[in-house]
């Protein structure tokens, strides 16, 4: 199963969460954990979602993410995970 | 599962230390497209092109989206022209005519480069040969994408001194040929000693014969984020330097590797090499000369230079072999002077000089890169340049080149802007004293001994 890492960093605010999940809801993406922090002040958060029966492509989710984050004022990437797999692990 | 912090590394090399990957390149053979007649051969040589890389734009870009790496440059290789255009061309004239068609073909598909407008000339050149590297000044001037290299000796055959003794002039003319754009065309220009086949990076990238039909070669890229992990090692042992150095190249080729992977599946081409490169970019922070401070110089070129590099090279090396199943090309620190503000400062600051670079290119991959020069130097000063640096490849069994541009009209303590990746430089002083009877005498150097290694 291919994973996809959300990461959220930004400024905290109400509903950072909410939103994110509401978005990844409405296209069937199923998120299977998440994990948050604040480093020096700022929102961190990560996701490990599955898209496999999502109802968009991967691009689309993509560009729809970064497009929320700019209108809440945070940065959302979205990622495949084989590239932290591939940095970090043999 | 891969946790937070990670996740945290792995974005911060890429946001904030520029860690990318530098090229995919895909290397076309263009073997299968020899014609007798000029007008066909460049027909089937556009026709392949555009066929086989219709989809490399558009694959590096899904690719950089689904894996949120930046992937700065699609590239193509093709097979030496002086090979591919030697039943067909008559005259330097018909070259340019396949110059012109590699760079409409490189055009239409939309990539940054295409390299292989080149000979392999390293014992003796065949008319054709001749023919092309006569046409290169033409060719650059009224190209805009096309790439040269000559590969000029090898620690097998020597050096072919005739080959050297031209070149210096064909340096010389693409300068002026170029001159209204700061003699950019010699920035697209480089010669070689024991040339690579599988290289990526331009302006030296070609396809050489032994390789496949088509194949996916993968620059890696990222000398911030080496710098920035030594920033947390100041002042400790070598042992600890080495071993950061090693464990960081093994990250940012994991990368590559994974990138060239991707690409080969998606492109259905198969998977050639990655090359473990630290390039250097114009960009604050992406620096190679800002490594060798960090591991402990005022400047580059300072005392200790060449053995920090020889050590950075070293390292970088072993943690990046571990890292890819196939490594090639040039794979070491590229020290160009124009592409890296780091080595522009040391130029400016005075500790920098062509002596200490040449020095420099006997411990890591390439050679005098990107090296502006004084207009006014002689082409046969050029050719001694050359000759001293193919002398250090063929005698080292490594690969060592040159990209020297004698900027028309422009002197020492002046500067000139290239723009874009390939940057500014500050002119260099070159040592003025005449090697004209060296470079006068004709035939070649012999291949040297492999014994009694002192």
């Amino acid at each position: 199963m291919n994973k996809t890492i959300i990461t959220v960093v930004g400024k905290d605010t109400v509903g950072i969460i909410a939103g994110v999940c509401t978005f990844l809801a409405d296209r069937n993406i199923n998120i299977l954990d998440i994990s948050q922090t604040i480093v020096d002040g700022y929102f961190n958060m990560m996701m490990i979602a599955d898209m496999n029966n999502a109802t968009v492509k991967f691009a689309e989710a993509s560009e729809g993410l970064e497009e929320l984050g700019n209108k809440i004022g945070v940065i959302i990437k979205c990622q495949q995970e084989d590239i932290f797999n591939s940095m970090h692990r043999i | 599962m891969i946790n937070m912090f990670e996740v945290r590394e792995t974005n911060e090399m890429i946001e904030k230390e520029n860690l990318d990957v530098r090229t995919i390149t895909l290397g076309i053979s263009l073997l299968d497209c020899i014609d007798s007649d000029i007008d066909s051969l460049c027909d089937k040589i556009y026709k392949k092109i555009t066929d086989k890389a219709k989809n490399l734009v558009s694959a590096g870009e899904s690719i950089s989206r689904e894996f949120g790496i930046p992937i700065v440059n699609k590239r193509i290789s093709v097979t030496p022209i002086a090979l591919i255009g030697a039943p067909a061309c008559k005259t330097s004239n018909d070259f340019v005519k396949i110059a012109k068609t590699l760079d409409k073909a490189a055009k239409t598909v939309g990539v940054n480069f295409l390299g292989g407008y080149s000979a392999l000339v390293s014992k003796g050149m065949t008319p054709a040969e001749e023919m092309l590297i006569r046409s290169i000044p033409k060719a650059l001037s009224e190209t805009e994408l096309v790439c040269s290299s000559v590969n000029l000796g090898s620690t097998k055959t020597g050096i072919n001194m005739d080959a050297v003794r031209l070149m210096g002039e064909i340096i010389k003319e693409t300068a002026y040929l170029t001159r209204e754009s700061d003699s950019l065309g010699c920035a697209k220009l480089v010669v070689f000693c024991n040339a690579p086949d599988d290289n990526p990076f331009m302006a030296g990238a070609f396809h050489g014969v032994t390789e496949a039909d088509s194949i996916i070669n993968v620059g890696v890229s990222g000398p911030g984020v080496v710098k920035t992990a030594l920033e947390k090692v100041r002042g400790e042992n070598f042992e600890v330097l080495c071993e950061t150095i090693k464990k960081t190249a093994f990250k940012v080729t994991r990368v590559g590797q994974l990138v060239a992977r991707e690409a080969s599946k998606v492109l259905n081409v198969p998977f050639g090499i990655v090359d473990l490169s630290l390039a250097p970019t114009p960009a604050i922070g992406d620096s190679v000369a800002d490594i060798l401070c960090e591991i402990g110089l005022e400047h580059a070129g300072a005392p200790g230079t060449t053995a920090a590099l020889a050590l950075l090279n070293d390292q970088v090396k072993k943690g990046g072999v571990m890292a890819s199943s196939y490594v090639g090309g040039l794979s070491g620190a590229f020290i160009p002077v124009s592409e890296d503000q780091g080595m522009i400062d040391a130029v400016n600051a005075g500790a920098l000089t062509l002596e200490k670079l040449e020095a420099m290119t006997c411990v890591c991959s390439v050679g005098l890169d990107m090296i502006a020069i004084p207009g006014d130097t002689k082409a046969t000063t050029i050719s001694g340049i050359i000759a001293d640096e193919m002398a250090i490849g063929m005698v080292n069994q490594k690969t060592t080149a040159v990209r020297l541009i004698p900027v028309y009209g422009k002197k020492v303590g002046e500067t000139v802007e290239f723009g874009g990746l390939l940057g500014y430089a500050p002119i260099m002083p070159v040592n003025s004293f005449s090697c004209d009877d060296f470079v006068n005498r004709t035939g070649r150097i012999p291949a040297p001994i492999h014994s009694f290694k002192n």
